[in-house]
C-alpha cells in the first residue's frame, strides 16, 4: 500500500486567522468547450453537479465544480474519488474533445479560517486581486498570484477561504500565508467591510 | 498600475498577472517576402505616444491571448477584445475616435 502524503503534513498557522494545509484533497481537471451543452450535460452526467457559470461554483455536498476559463472546470472531490470520477467522466466523455486528468496530488490545499475582513486583509497583501466583498463574493473563483507563485481561491463562506496553488509551491505559499497573516501585523483595512 | 479586463474569463487583471505579448496586429511575412518587408516585419515597431495596440495573455489566470487598446500617455485603456481578429472592432475605434478625434495607428484610424 502507498503511504499518502499531502505536501505540508497538514502544516497550520495561528495568527490573525488560522491557516492550514487541508490535507490530502481531490482535484480533478476537466477541459472541454463549455458553452457546447453536449459537453456540459456529460460533466453533469457524471459528477451530478451542473456546471458553474463564468467564475462561479457549483457544490453538491463533498464535490464541487469550479469555473477556471472558457475551456476547463476543476472538480473537488475528496481524495479517493477522484479516481473513480475520472472514469466516470472519461465514459460519458468519450466521443468528445475533452480531457479529465486526476491532479490531486499535482497540488496543495489551504484552508484560511477566521475574521473574514482578517482573511480578506492576508489576501489581499499577497494577490493584486480586488479582495472586497463586491469583487471576490463567496462561491466566486479567482484565478491570481500569490507573490510569485500561481493559485486560485474562493470564499467557501464568510470567513473561510480555500488556496489552490501547485504542490511544488506548497511550502513557499504556506510561509506567504503564515507571513502575511502574522499577529500583530493586521491592516485591518478589509475589517467591518 | 495597468488594469486590464480578459475578455475570456471577465477578470479585471493587474498588469502583473498578465505577460505582455508587444504589438498587436502585426501580419507575418516570411518565405518569399522582400528583405525589407521581412525586416519591418522582425523589427520596426510602433512606439507612440498616445493610442496603442498590444497583445497580452492571461499568464496567471484562463491562459488565453488577448488584444488591448490603450493610451500610453494617460494609461486610459479603451478596450481589450478578441485575439482572433486581424484589426481593432469598430466599437473599440469609435471609442479611441470619441477621445482622439483623427487618430490612427499604422494603416488603421
Ligand atoms: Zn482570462
Amino acid at each position: 500500500m502507498v503511504d499518502l502524503a499531502s505536501a505540508l503534513s497538514e502544516a497550520a498557522s495561528s495568527g490573525a486567522i488560522r491557516v492550514e494545509e487541508a490535507g490530502l484533497c481531490g482535484m480533478v481537471t476537466i477541459r472541454g468547450d463549455l458553452t457546447d451543452a453536449t459537453f456540459t450535460d456529460a460533466v453533469q452526467a457524471a459528477t451530478g453537479i451542473r456546471a458553474p457559470a463564468e467564475r462561479g461554483m457549483e457544490r453538491v455536498g463533498a464535490n464541487a465544480l469550479l469555473w477556471m476559463s472558457p475551456d476547463e472546470l476543476m472538480l473537488t472531490c475528496d481524495h479517493d474519488a477522484a479516481g473513480d470520477l475520472v472514469g466516470k467522466l472519461e465514459s460519458a466523455l468519450a466521443g468528445q474533445h475533452h480531457l479529465a486528468v486526476n491532479v490531486s496530488d499535482a497540488r496543495a490545499v489551504f484552508r484560511l479560517s477566521g475574521d473574514d475582513g482578517a482573511v480578506r486583509d492576508t489576501l489581499a497583501k499577497l494577490t493584486p486581486a480586488d479582495m472586497s466583498v463586491g469583487a471576490c463574493p463567496v462561491g466566486a473563483v479567482r484565478r491570481t498570484r500569490l507573490a510569485q507563485a500561481a493559485a486560485a481561491f474562493w470564499f467557501e463562506a464568510e470567513g473561510e477561504a480555500m488556496v489552490v496553488c501547485f504542490r511544488s509551491a506548497a511550502g513557499y505559499v504556506f510561509e506567504l500565508l503564515k507571513t502575511a497573516s502574522a499577529s500583530g501585523a493586521e491592516p485591518g483595512y478589509f475589517a467591518g467591510d | 498600475m495597468l488594469i486590464l479586463t480578459c475578455p475570456y474569463c471577465g477578470v479585471a487583471c493587474d498588469e502583473t498577472e498578465l505577460a505582455p505579448g508587444g504589438e498587436a496586429h502585426l501580419k507575418r511575412f516570411g518565405p518569399g517576402s522582400t528583405d525589407e518587408e521581412f525586416e519591418g516585419y522582425l523589427f520596426q515597431r510602433e512606439n507612440p505616444r498616445g493610442v496603442h495596440f498590444e497583445r497580452w495573455r492571461h499568464a496567471y489566470g484562463c491562459g488565453k491571448w488577448f488584444h488591448a487598446a490603450r493610451d500610453t500617455v494617460t494609461m486610459e485603456v479603451f478596450g481589450t477584445y478578441s485575439a482572433q481578429v486581424t484589426e481593432p472592432p469598430e466599437e473599440i475605434r469609435a471609442k479611441i475616435s470619441a477621445k482622439h478625434p483623427g487618430w490612427s495607428w499604422r494603416e488603421f484610424s
